[in-house]
């Protein structure tokens, strides 16, 4: 091709010219447009797709660790479809009980929360929120999913295998991790194992792409402190997906040649270090919670901000608050090692790098509540869900605050009580957020709303089963019950807490069935929901200055930021909000107070060939 | 059901101090729950929407920024302060009683054994003894444990005595312990260590220190035949 | 310099104010990413060594110091020839560009290709990561972080030959103009950054 040719077939794609249409789109072949699509919105809906099957099959898996728990020993409704080697007769067997808890855990973080917030929301908002036609890498982005589904069907594989899958829980310590001569599970670790790493060449992709489009690619006028906060938190935790995963990749890769070439990196018969692989782990795995709960963060800022109609309380600090859990969070990961025979005094200094990361946490939650105060609070479905992931994460804050103190954690360590905190973060926190999101985003996603009266019995449900199941749970990890048992019965001093354990799991089968009424209310809007308007809830951010959904290429003129993501009820208008694209009034385009407005198409960039 | 917050309780000499430490961080916690959740319903409440109601113009403030940073830094900080004498007290070998009496114990899929020095008091010496899943201390006298792993990581669990400590093959980690009354009480493992790690457990007896010799002289004694 | 030209160094859309295109900027970051990965495996490294100095000989004793050397040597050497080709399309000589990347190509390949003759002869000799097969001298750390650390940074190398053959091949079809070099410039990055590491783990794994 002649550079002349590439040119002009570039200047073809250039999306950002005016007049773009999707004339043309109706070329791409269905396979180019809806399964190989480099369109960051259909991909966004791919991991949307994807990351929501894989929160079925977690909570599948739970529910049956919670039938073992509620009613240990008997035979699970329906589980005599499992064969022999899982659960005879529909018993359930430990070592399949083990699979089951690693598993969950796996798939819960790997393959549904972290795809929900970043594939699903990174695709979908930074692009929109940031004014441009799409990610700066469209190709990486469709590679970055389609990595996902190979490492999910690996994942998956994994069940069938001989021995069963992976069941050294989803920390693998090890040495149990290590060989199957100490779990029976030989090929299912290994599957594990490369599933994860090929998981996190997808997150890898994913990352640079997020970070370059967010430097790069932000329409005239949205600087850096105009970014609305989803994108920031996106922006954040693509930076800590980027430095965190290949630690774990190279931890991965070495268990792996423990597993299969006969190293022993982390084999102490040869010498290795099993706590090598701890702190490989954890130094990923710190930074990894907060992958898994920023985005959720951002996403509540901005459904608070919006469905209070108040500008988000302490804007900078929010961000500042996000940058500095990016940093401590590099520094606090012993504290899920005090109990593994650390130093004593490094103990000392976890503690304290610890107890002060859980001070930008407070700062978030109390400008949250700044946020509510004086404001004109509408309580839309995506707003219930909004604040619920703040009153649950106030409780998952608080929780920390324990294991946090070395002393108490002694006893706190591996009990059920770590069990509810990581709960009430991860789903009372990032599945709330994540419930917030799809339910906000949904119309610009699909077009149409989401049924509310549906949505809020949904809600309601959730929020309370939730609580019944995940809250008692505390009070077992008090009692001394340790987490990942197959049958708690066996110590006498749990027995009296069986009752409690059956309690739970009732909540627990109600929870999960509850879910149900957000699938039907998900695929019934999709087809037959009320058609979007482009703003349903008057918002300020550019996605919504686009129709739903926003067609190929998003803009048809880029768009030019005059102010911040969040003045709602500003003074300076009658309505009570006011879009970040809209002119202010007297300064027509080409105005004064226009920020270099840029109509038409994209002025030449920078000279770069020359630095 | 059993619905309580309060410790279970505790038969060693630190740990009432590490229960008082929870007991606080309880009461703190507490505080600030109700508070923060309050404040939360309160608005819901206050400034639900109305017909006609704006919502106030306010972007934040500096001052209610910096109080809600120091105030709970301080909190967090004084928390931990107060955490630290427990944690060396208990995990910090510098810090054992030294007259301590000296135990092995190593973990196995899934079994404890406890080896005693015998009569000599030496470990490692032809006159060890190993008894499986039973711990026998006598009451009110420290106890050192070294802890070793044969296979994988277990976790060596004394809810009551409010001890819990990893051991890890390759290594022997020294802890320690002192029982403040006699009876029974549980071992547990509390580290994922295998298929049968839920059945991993074993007893803890606390004997009077007469009861405790003489167990340990019939012991010894079988240890000869 | 053209700036119409930029259109094509960044193939998607461009935007205002943008400081460095995307594919530029891109590489950066993930060669970020990649010194995370390398970090991973060197910080192993120190720890397994400081934790059980036995299992590690005098440097010298068991690889062979002097080959590497001139391969180390060799690799530096195709760092400057990436930048003969770069400063050749910078000027626009296609030739030039062409001549310096098969060049670089050439010096990457003998780089792997000595490092797999010294895989072989070292394997032969028994410097294996197998656990099984040095039980008794106890080096098996040794050979095991060895094989992690420098076959990885192998595989960059072959992946960095294999790009810059692509990119040659883009070269022969004129693709590269003095304006238009986005690919030359990043394959030229990575190439650097291989190198980089390379003499990172020369100094820690072969000297120290
Ligand atoms: C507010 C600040 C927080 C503090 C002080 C804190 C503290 C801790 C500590 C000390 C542990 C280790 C407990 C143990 O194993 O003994 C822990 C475990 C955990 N935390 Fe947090 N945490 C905080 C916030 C979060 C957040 C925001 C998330 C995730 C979204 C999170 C997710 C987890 C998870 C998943 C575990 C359990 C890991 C495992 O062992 O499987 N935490 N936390
Ligand atoms: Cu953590
Ligand atoms: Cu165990």
């Amino acid at each position: 091709m002649s550079t002349a040719q590439l040119v002009s077939s570039l200047e073809k794609e250039d999306r950002t010219q005016p007049g773009y249409t999707d004339e043309g789109l109706h070329e791409l072949s269905f396979i180019r447009k809806y399964v190989f699509s480099t369109d960051h919105k259909t991909i966004a809906k791919q991991f949307l797709f994807l990351s929501l099957f894989f929160l079925v099959v977690g909570g599948a898996l739970a529910g049956m660790m919670r039938w073992q728990l509620g009613f240990p020993g008997q035979p699970l409704p329906g589980g005599g479809v499992f064969p022999d080697t899982m659960a005879p007769g529909g018993i359930i067997l430990p070592e399949f009980y083990n699979s089951l808890v690693t598993m969950h855990g796996t798939i819960m973080i790997f393959f549904a929360i972290m795809p929900l917030l970043v594939g699903v929301f990174g695709n979908l908002l930074i692009p929109l929120q940031l004014g441009a036609p799409d990610m700066a890498f469209p190709r990486l982005n469709m590679a970055s999913f389609w990595l996902a589904v190979v490492a999910g069907t690996v994942m998956m594989a994994s069940f069938l295998v001989e021995g069963g899958a992976a069941g050294a829980g989803w920390t693998s310590y090890a040495p149990l991790s290590t060989s199957g001569e100490w779990t029976g599970v030989y090929l299912g670790q290994q599957l594990w194992l490369v599933s994860l790493i090929i998981m996190g060449a997808s997150s890898l992709t994913g990352a640079v792409n997020y970070i370059t489009t967010v430097i790069n690619m932000r329409a005239p006028g949205m600087t850096w402190f105009r970014i609305p906060l989803p994108t920031w938190s996106l922006f954040i935790t693509a930076i800590l997906i980027l430095l965190a995963i290949p630690i774990l990749t190279g931890g991965l890769i070495m268990l792996l040649f423990d597993q299969l070439i006969g190293t022993t990196f982390f084999i102490p018969a040869g010498s290795g270090e099993p706590l090598l692989w701890q702190h490989i782990f954890w130094f990923f795995g710190h930074p990894e919670v907060y992958i898994l709960i920023l985005p959720a963060m951002g996403i509540v800022s901005e459904v608070l901000s919006c469905r209070a109609r108040k500008p988000i309380f302490g804007y900078h600090a929010m961000v500042l608050a996000m940058v500095s859990i990016a940093f401590l969070g590099w520094v606090v990961w012993g504290h899920h090692m005090f109990q593994s025979g650390m130093n004593p005094m490094l103990g000392t200094s976890f503690m304290i790098s610890t107890v002060v990361i859980a001070v930008p946490s407070a700062i978030k939650t109390f400008n949250w509540l700044g946020t509510l105060w004086r404001g004109d609070i509408h309580f839309d479905t995506p707003m219930l869900h909004a604040l619920s992931f703040v009153s649950m994460f106030i409780i998952g804050g608080l929780s920390g605050i324990f294991m946090a103190a070395p002393a108490v954690d002694i006893y706190l360590h591996d009990t059920y009580f770590i069990v509810a905190h990581l709960h009430y973060v991860l789903f009372g926190g990032s599945l709330f957020g994540i419930f917030a999101g799809i339910t906000f985003w949904f119309p610009k996603m699909f077009g149409r709303m989401m049924g509310e009266g549906l949505g809020k019995v949904h809600f309601w449900l959730t929020f309370i089963f939730y609580n019944l199941v995940f809250f008692p749970m505390h009070n077992l990890g008090i009692q001394g019950m340790m987490r990942r048992l197959y049958d708690p019965n066996e110590y006498e001093f749990l027995q009296p807490l069986q009752e409690m354990s059956t309690f739970i799991s009732i909540s627990a089968f109600l929870l999960v069935g509850t879910q149900s009424l957000f699938a039907f209310n998900f695929f019934w809007s999709m087809f037959r929901g009320r058609q979007a308007p482009a703003n349903p809830w008057n918002s300020n951010t550019l996605e919504w200055t686009v129709p739903s959904p926003p067609p190929h290429g998003n803009f048809a003129v880029m768009p030019t930021v005059y102010r911040g993501p969040y003045e709602y009820s500003s003074p300076e208008v009658d309505a009570d909000f006011y879009p970040q694209d809209r002119p202010p009034p007297g300064a027509g385009p080409g105005g004064q107070a226009a920020p270099e407005p840029t109509p038409g198409p994209a002025p030449t960039p920078e000279p770069v060939a020359g630095d | 059901m059993n619905w309580s917050w309060m410790m279970p309780e505790t038969v060693s000499t630190y740990g009432p101090a590490i229960d008082q430490l929870y007991y606080v961080i309880l009461v703190i916690t507490g505080v600030v729950f109700f508070l923060t959740e309050g404040a939360l319903i309160a608005f819901l409440v206050m400034y639900r929407h109305k017909e006609g109601r704006k919502a106030a113009y306010i972007h934040g403030s500096t001052k209610a920024e910096v109080v809600w940073t120091v105030v709970p830094f301080l909190i967090v900080m004084a928390i931990a302060l107060a955490s630290k004498s427990s944690w060396d007290l208990v995990k910090n070998p510098a810090n054992f009683p030294a007259d301590a009496m000296r135990l092995v114990v190593t973990a196995k899929q899934f079994e404890w054994n406890v080896t005693y020095p015998g009569a000599d008091g030496r470990i490692g010496t032809a006159d060890d003894f190993t008894v499986r899943n039973q711990l026998h201390i006598p009451v009110n006298r420290a106890v050192r444990v070294n802890l070793r792993a044969e296979d994988v990581i277990h976790s060596f669990f004394l809810p009551e005595f409010r001890l819990k400590q990893d051991a890890i093959p390759g290594r022997e980690i020294p802890v320690w312990f002192e029982a403040t009354r006699t009876g029974e009480f549980t071992l547990g493992c509390a580290e994922l260590c295998g298929l049968g790690h839920y059945r991993m457990k074993g007893t803890v007896y606390v004997h009077t220190e007469a009861d405790f010799q003489s167990w340990a002289a019939s012991r010894a004694e079988e240890q000869q035949q | 310099m053209n700036h119409s030209a930029t259109a094509v160094m960044d193939p998607r859309h461009p935007m205002p104010g943008m400081q460095v295109y995307n594919l530029k900027l891109g590489m950066w970051i993930f060669l970020l990413s990649e010194v995370m990965f390398f970090t991973s495996l060197i910080g192993s490294y120190i720890i397994l060594r400081f934790a059980h100095p036995e299992h590690w000989t005098e440097p010298g004793v068991i690889l062979n110091v002097s080959l590497t050397a001139v391969n180390t040597f060799l690799l530096i050497c195709s760092s400057v020839t990436m930048v003969k080709a770069f400063a050749a399309i910078e000027q626009g000589d296609q030739k030039g560009l062409k001549l310096w990347l098969l060049a670089t190509i050439l010096i990457g390949a003998s780089f792997v290709g000595i490092q797999f003759f010294e895989y072989t002869k070292l394997i032969h000799e028994g410097f294996v990561p197998n656990f099984a097969a040095y039980t008794a001298e106890g080096a098996n750390l040794y050979g095991a972080t060895f094989y992690l650390m420098t076959g990885f940074h192998g595989a960059h190398v072959t992946i960095g030959v294999l790009c810059l053959s692509f990119v040659l091949f883009r070269a022969m079809k004129g693709a590269y103009t003095s304006e238009s070099y986005g690919g030359v410039e990043i394959i030229g990055l990575y190439w650097h950054f291989v190198d980089l590491v390379w003499i990172i783990l020369f100094t820690i794994v072969y000297l120290l």
